[in-house]
């Protein structure tokens, strides 16, 4: 099923695990400045995530709350894409994911804001700020680090080509979901085409285009995410924290 | 998408949070009242000018003569509590990503996060005095400087992460309103702001261990060895007894600090005896009683032979603080001079647009 429950839920498995890597960035970052932004963005994405699960257990109608959808499905069961579960990497590996997601989501929550679902509307009409920020965020680190040393500007061009792949899956057509990720790439291509121009940084030719998380066939990364993520929550079961 | 439950009447903090603005209102009247007989001028003498301001309890600033005693006891001071909330993001960071709920982790994220604000105001309050981030940095990374003895405990479980927030983040704030009526206006300034916040995260904290202990047999007992392996380390966190401290008669005179070692540690006791009954666990210590003549409890000190071993760098977690610190600091260079490097580039395209 393609509907509004594998829609949201797919969205709101992105979200929170971006959230989940962004994190593990806190008291790790190259300045305090950035220690502060990149926990900002971990938590706007898990405010989405809690958002987006909340109404995709609702739509699901089987009990489900976030925390249900969060720490009690395996692997398998995850929708989020491949992009967001990968490791952080260095500086800008990171900044390289979190600009391709940014560009992504940006378009994605600008386009929920007005469709026929008023929920997901609200949704994407608080997450799209958000987004406009992280992109922002993201753009001038690619530019900073594209463009400064020499050896910043090859580590950049390294995670680019290496994150490159992972944008297909993101645009994989899907005609019956509230919002069609196909509809969204053009937006997408002018944004990174403009930053990575400025950035000095060419767009990887590729033709190797790795999916399989919207149907739950991820990298071997997310287990070992969620095996940690989900550890305390799985050792009491029907507790209250 | 985070807060908390508990309504301002039900948890504690209410009344030190009640001591913090009446600290602000002071500063606010202070600043009215102007100064008497204004600055001296310069063959004016300086040294009764400062003890003056002082006296009135009126603020010394950046711009103010100062003896150089008082600004490098400040930057020691300051620099040290800068410190502590940066080397403090980790231990409670350690379980960010293990977080049982996603408001749990969300909470955290926030409190990790304004530990980070934190740390940067008072870099900026230290740099009024003339000294810069990168060199205080500096010291810490080369083990100069030092940090609160706390953060050199481990957090074993999530339990941890609610008693640090009671324990910990309440005993720091105990120490830190009277530093909000300290002479010294941006510190007093940065005080009065960081008070407020950590008001919040000492509640959520609570909030946590007193969820657990009215959760399942397994949560109470974690909570009370949270609490078992955290209350002396607490009470160590105000420093050695009052007649083994090297600063204090100074610093109350100048009016950085206003109360003792010892005067600080028994409020917090205190405050903990009640709030530990209502949260239905047990403070780890035998022969804590209340004692009628001197209205306040009697508590058995902390190993002060402990203190002194984990401030001199062999606590459980001393080396791995450290190295984490100059493990970011080492790795993120390359960040940092890409970043600098950039700046430059940008500006000299400015500089080229005029000249055309």
């Amino acid at each position: 099923m393609r509907g509004p429950f594998e829609f949201t839920l797919a969205l709101g498995d992105d979200a929170l695990i971006a959230a989940q890597r962004l994190a593990e960035w806190t008291t790790r970052a190259p300045e305090m400045e950035e220690d502060v932004a990149l926990a900002n963005i971990a938590l706007d994405q898990l405010g989405a995530a809690r958002l987006l699960l909340t109404y995709a257990g609702e739509l699901e109608g089987a009990g489900r709350d976030e925390d249900a959808l969060a720490f009690l499905r395996d692997d398998r069961e995850f929708r989020n894409c491949l992009l967001v579960e990968l490791p952080n990497g260095d500086f800008a590996v990171t900044m390289a994911k979190l600009f391709l997601l940014s560009a992504y989501q940006l378009p994605l929550y600008t386009a929920l804001a007005g469709c026929a679902d008023e929920r997901l509307a609200a949704i994407g009409a608080k997450a799209r700020k958000e987004s406009a920020y992280h992109l922002d965020h993201a753009a001038l680190w690619v530019k900073r680090l594209g463009d400064g040393t020499e050896e910043s500007h090859r580590r950049m061009r390294d995670a680019v080509d290496q994150l490159w792949p992972y944008v297909a899956e993101l645009f994989a057509a899907n005609p019956a979901a509230p919002v069609d990720p196909a509809t969204l790439r053009a937006d997408f291509d002018a944004t990174v085409d403009a930053v990575l121009a400025e950035a000095t940084l060419t767009r990887p030719e590729t033709g190797w285009a790795p999916a399989g998380g919207r149907d739950g066939v991820h990298t071997e990364h997310l287990s070992y995410l969620l095996a940690e993520m989900q550890v305390l929550h799985r050792a009491h079961p029907g507790a209250r924290w | 998408m985070y807060g908390n439950d508990f309504s301002p009447g039900d948890a504690p903090g209410g009344g030190l949070l009640g001591e913090v603005e009446a600290a602000e209102a002071a500063l606010r009247d202070a600043a009215e009242r102007g100064r008497r007989g204004g600055a001296p001028g310069a063959d004016g003498d300086l040294a009764e000018y400062f003890a003056q301001v002082v006296d009135a309890d009126q603020k010394i600033e950046p711009r103010d003569w100062m003896p150089e005693a008082y600004r490098k006891t400040l930057i020691r001071q300051i620099a040290q509590h800068a410190h502590s909330e940066i080397i403090g993001m980790q231990p409670e960071g350690n379980w960010i990503s293990r977080a049982p709920s996603l408001k749990r982790k969300a909470i955290l994220l926030a409190k990790v996060q304004d530990e980070a604000g934190h740390g940067l105001y008072l870099y900026a309050a230290a740099e009024t005095l003339g000294v810069s981030r990168d060199e205080l940095v500096d010291l810490l990374l080369a083990g100069r400087q030092k940090y609160s003895s706390i953060f050199n405990y481990p957090t074993l479980t999530w339990a941890d992460v609610g008693a640090i927030g009671w324990l910990v983040d309440g005993a720091a704030i105990v120490n830190q309103v009277p530093l909000c009526r300290c002479s010294y206006g941006p510190y007093a300034r940065a005080m009065i702001r960081i008070c407020k916040e950590e008001s919040f995260h000492q509640r959520q904290g609570y909030e946590i261990l007193h969820t657990l202990a009215h959760g399942t047999p397994a949560q109470k007992a974690m909570a009370q060895d949270a609490v078992d392996r955290w209350w002396y380390p607490s009470l160590a966190m105000f420093g050695p007894p009052d007649t083994d401290s090297t600063h204090s008669a100074q610093s109350m005179a100048w009016k950085i600090k206003r109360f003792s070692n010892d005067e600080l540690r028994q409020r917090f006791v205190d405050m903990c005896v009640q709030q530990a009954d209502i949260l239905g666990l047990t403070i780890p210590d035998p022969d804590l009683r209340w004692n009628d003549e001197r209205q306040s409890y009697d508590f058995t000190q902390p190993d002060y032979d402990e203190l002194m071993r984990v401030i001199s760098g062999d606590g459980p977690c001393n080396r791995q603080r450290t190295a984490h610190r100059r493990r970011a600091h080492a790795e993120g260079a390359w960040v940092r001079e890409a970043a600098t490097a950039y700046a430059a580039k940008r500006a000299q395209q400015r500089k080229e647009k005029v000249a055309a």
